[in-house]
């Protein structure tokens, strides 16, 4: 059997390291002008598809994003970690907003089909929305095995043997091939890219397609009420002496006076 | 091993709700360490004893000060009511340096909030005799701030308020206990940056970097603290408040005596509070790790860096392979390039990303076809970017895993530069862990720092003074910005000439008659 033919999905978030605000009028979080990356997960997933790749399970591996145009830098980046080619799905800014996980899964599973996929690796969640549903949705429409949070991944024979951290252990499913499969944080730790891949992936193909493409239509299937900032934590006291301290637990009620 | 700790804490809350925020958890997965925590955890690394100062160096005399009493603490129980510590536990962080390598016997740590008390506090010893210390966030490397014999500690922590800052201008204003993250994170939300950058920004004081005149990465682009200073405030040690505070960039009445104030070490005054020019802060920042073979090479890559990314070029760091190595060994960095004799980490800001990606990318596809560099990676994401400078500034932290770290700071002219390093290590030989060479060679300013299990008088006489003496051959500095302190001050002749360290003196008598201010530093005992 030839190696598996491997679809990553690359989303752009927000770099984590950047400080979120969120937009005065409550509609979402301000993105011009911020610092934006590949999604930690994805990143994962991508490295976990070159390592398959590496070792000769995998033959090709295949990066998309769905977004606005500055997502090519993502796939720029992915191609230069180790992806053979990309597929820029792109979508104006004002669309990408109303895009949710069922139209990106919906555009997954027909490109997925198109290219004969053998393995879909996504990260388990994207760190923006953290929705984790993107890949349970993919397989679901493609009537495809999935393998969640994935901490290990081992290929045996037409299967893969999936292991994920759960309350209490270590669960291992297998899967049959064709499958998704989602990233967790501990199943490797991505690579930077070298100078000469990042020029090499300069030239490495990237197809530009519309949602229209694969015959998905943006439109909402949930509405987002309203984002707001987490609650600010009250500021802490300093107390000079135990006797104070118990005084003022006395106060609150917090143990018996 | 409390980093342990929490990495394992917030594995298993993680595991326990899969579906919680996936930034928060990476957050806290992936920056612990961060220079914040700097301080505090290399605090924590080892409790070993510290010999006290005034026992590992047996010849020293306290000078002819005043000893505290209990009405002295009362007094200043009246000046700075509540903010006054005898309590010898909560002294010990105060009386030891951040390197663990000097200590003092203070008995007295006062905290004042304003200039007028910190007048009073100084008007009060001077009249008494007593002798103080300045401190800030004793982040110094050559034990400058802290007591020798038992100075009474002037902490600048609760000297914290952030003035004002002029928007058009670009001048902040504030007092000298600001801490140096904290004020480059409030003129940020300004799009302004802080003109000094180093390791230890999460704990040291802008006061302290004052006085010491610290450097850091950013110097190469925005030159030294002499030219962003804009004004300062001191206290004298009569008590005197001398007021220099002026905001203007250009202001020619006579001498300028705030310079006199950046590099002093707390020997002249306290300074409480400073105006400085901000720089516009980047909106691109890229970096890029490169490997290369020879010394050589770092040097000609520097070259080959100015003449192509000129004025988007803010920091050119090295270090050789005996860095990365440490910082894999003792903080488990990983080297995220192949392995190289050297290391060159270039960083441009720019306030086009596309234009100084563009800049830089067309030179680093220079260097590889050219084969000026061996290996390298190019980071334009935040995390990357940390990620790649945190194996350059925790070095310092690294080092003390070793146990005890002898540290030199030097200015050498690039044609010298790295055989000091060479030459270190074949002298010493078996009786040193490891000699390890990094810094800011685009300023001709090398960091050789030596590691021993525990302090070794036997290593000690092997490096000094054979190292002043060679960076003297070579007429460079002994101390490029971590200053004289306690540790180096005998050495000050190996770079100023007898007529400098005269006027030095007389200056220092003058100002302060009595000795009263951070006795015991910067100037040489004879």
């Amino acid at each position: 059997m030839s190696g598996l033919r491997v679809l990553v999905g690359c989303k752009r978030v927000i770099d984590y390291a950047v400080k979120i605000r969120v937009k005065p009028d409550k509609t979402g979080v301000v993105t011009d002008g911020v610092k934006h990356s590949m999604n930690p997960f994805d990143e994962i997933a991508m490295e976990e598809a070159i390592r398959l790749k590496e070792k000769s399970i995998a033959s090709e591996v295949i990066a998309v994003s769905c977004g606005p145009p500055q997502c090519q830098e993502t796939l720029r980046t992915a191609m230069a970690m180790g992806a053979d080619k990309a597929i820029l799905v792109e979508v104006d800014p004002a669309t990408y907003e109303k895009v949710q996980p069922l139209h990106v899964a919906k555009i997954l599973a027909k490109i997925a089909q198109e290219n004969k996929i053998d393995l879909v690796l996504l990260g388990k969640q994207a760190i923006d929305d953290d929705c984790n549903q993107t890949g349970q949705m993919t397989a679901a429409l493609l009537d495809w095995p999935q393998a969640t949070f994935a901490s290990k991944i081992e290929k045996t024979d037409g299967e893969l043997k999936v292991v994920k951290e759960i309350d209490g252990g270590l669960e291992t499913v297998t899967v049959k091939l064709p499958a998704v499969a989602t990233a967790d944080l501990r199943l490797n730790e991505p690579r930077y890219a070298t100078l000469p891949n990042i020029m090499k992936a300069k030239k490495k193909p990237m197809d530009k397609k519309k949602p229209g493409d694969y015959g998905v239509e943006i439109v909402p299937t949930h509405k987002v009420i309203k984002v707001e900032d987490p609650p600010t934590r009250q500021a802490g006291q300093k107390l000079e002496t135990v006797d104070d301290l118990v005084h003022k637990l006395k106060d609150q009620g917090l143990i018996p006076s | 091993m409390t980093a342990t700790y929490i990495v394992k804490t917030a594995i298993i809350s993680c595991l326990r709700t899969p579906l919680r925020s996936g930034k928060a958890f990476l957050l806290q997965a992936r920056c612990l360490g961060h220079a914040k925590h700097l301080h505090t955890s290399a605090k924590r690394q080892k409790s070993a004893h510290v010999d006290l100062t005034s026992e590992r160096y047996p010849k020293l005399q306290r000078g002819p000060f005043a000893t505290l009493t209990d009405a002295d603490v009362t007094s200043f129980e009246r000046i700075v009511s509540g903010r006054v510590i005898t309590e010898p536990s909560e002294l010990d962080g105060y009386n030891t340096d951040w390197l663990r390598t000097v200590r003092g016997s203070s008995k007295l740590l006062l905290r004042p909030k304003t200039t007028e008390e910190v007048a009073a506090i100084l008007s009060y010893c001077h009249d008494r005799g007593l002798a103080v210390v300045p401190q800030g966030g004793n982040t110094g490397l050559v034990g400058g701030s802290v007591p020798v014999f038992d100075e009474v500690i002037i902490s600048t922590h609760l000297m914290n308020n952030i003035i004002s800052l002029d928007e058009v201008s670009g001048t902040l204003v504030c007092q000298a206990g600001c801490v140096l993250a904290t004020l480059d994170d409030h003129v940020g939300q300004c799009g302004l940056t802080m003109p000094l950058d180093l390791g230890a920004k999460g704990s040291c004081h802008i006061g302290g970097n004052l006085a010491t005149n610290a450097g850091g990465v950013r110097l190469l682009r925005y030159g030294s603290l002499h030219g962003s200073v804009l004004g300062i405030e001191a206290v004298l040690p009569s008590g005197e408040v001398l007021d220099c505070m002026s905001t203007l960039r250009k202001d020619n009445t006579g001498y300028d005596l705030k310079q006199m104030f950046i590099g002093s070490e707390g020997t002249l005054g306290i300074i409480t509070a400073a105006s400085i020019l901000c720089p516009q802060r980047p909106s691109a920042v890229s970096v890029a790790l490169l490997g290369c073979k020879t010394f050589q090479g770092v040097l000609d890559i520097f070259k080959q860096t100015k003449r192509q990314l000129g004025e988007i070029l803010t920091a050119f760091e090295f270090m050789d392979t005996a860095s990365m190595e440490l910082i894999g060994e003792n903080l488990r960095l990983s080297n995220p390039i192949g392995a190289s004799p050297f290391y060159v980490l270039i960083e441009t800001g720019g306030s086009n990303q596309a234009h100084d990606e563009e800049k830089l990318s067309g030179l680093l596809e220079g260097l590889m076809e050219k084969g000026m560099a061996a290996d390298g990676t190019l980071a334009t994401e935040m995390t990357k970017i940390q990620a790649i400078w945190s194996l350059r500034e925790r070095l310092a932290e690294a080092l003390l895993h070793d146990g005890y770290c002898y540290k030199y700071d030097v200015s050498l002219p690039l044609s010298a530069f790295y055989q000091l390093v060479i030459d270190m290590r074949q002298r010493l030989e078996g009786a040193a862990t490891r000699v390890v060479g990094y810094g800011h060679v685009g300023d001709g300013n090398l960091h050789l720092n030596v590691t021993s299990p525990e302090y070794s008088q036997r290593t000690m006489d092997l490096i000094e003074p054979f190292i002043y003496d060679w960076v003297a051959k070579q007429k460079g500095s002994i101390s490029a910005e971590h200053g004289l302190g306690f540790k180096k001050r005998d050495f000050i002749y190996h770079s100023k000439s007898t007529s400098a360290v005269t006027l030095m003196k007389q200056i220092k008598n003058l100002v302060d008659p009595k000795g009263i201010m951070n006795p015991y530093k910067l100037l040489p005992s004879k």
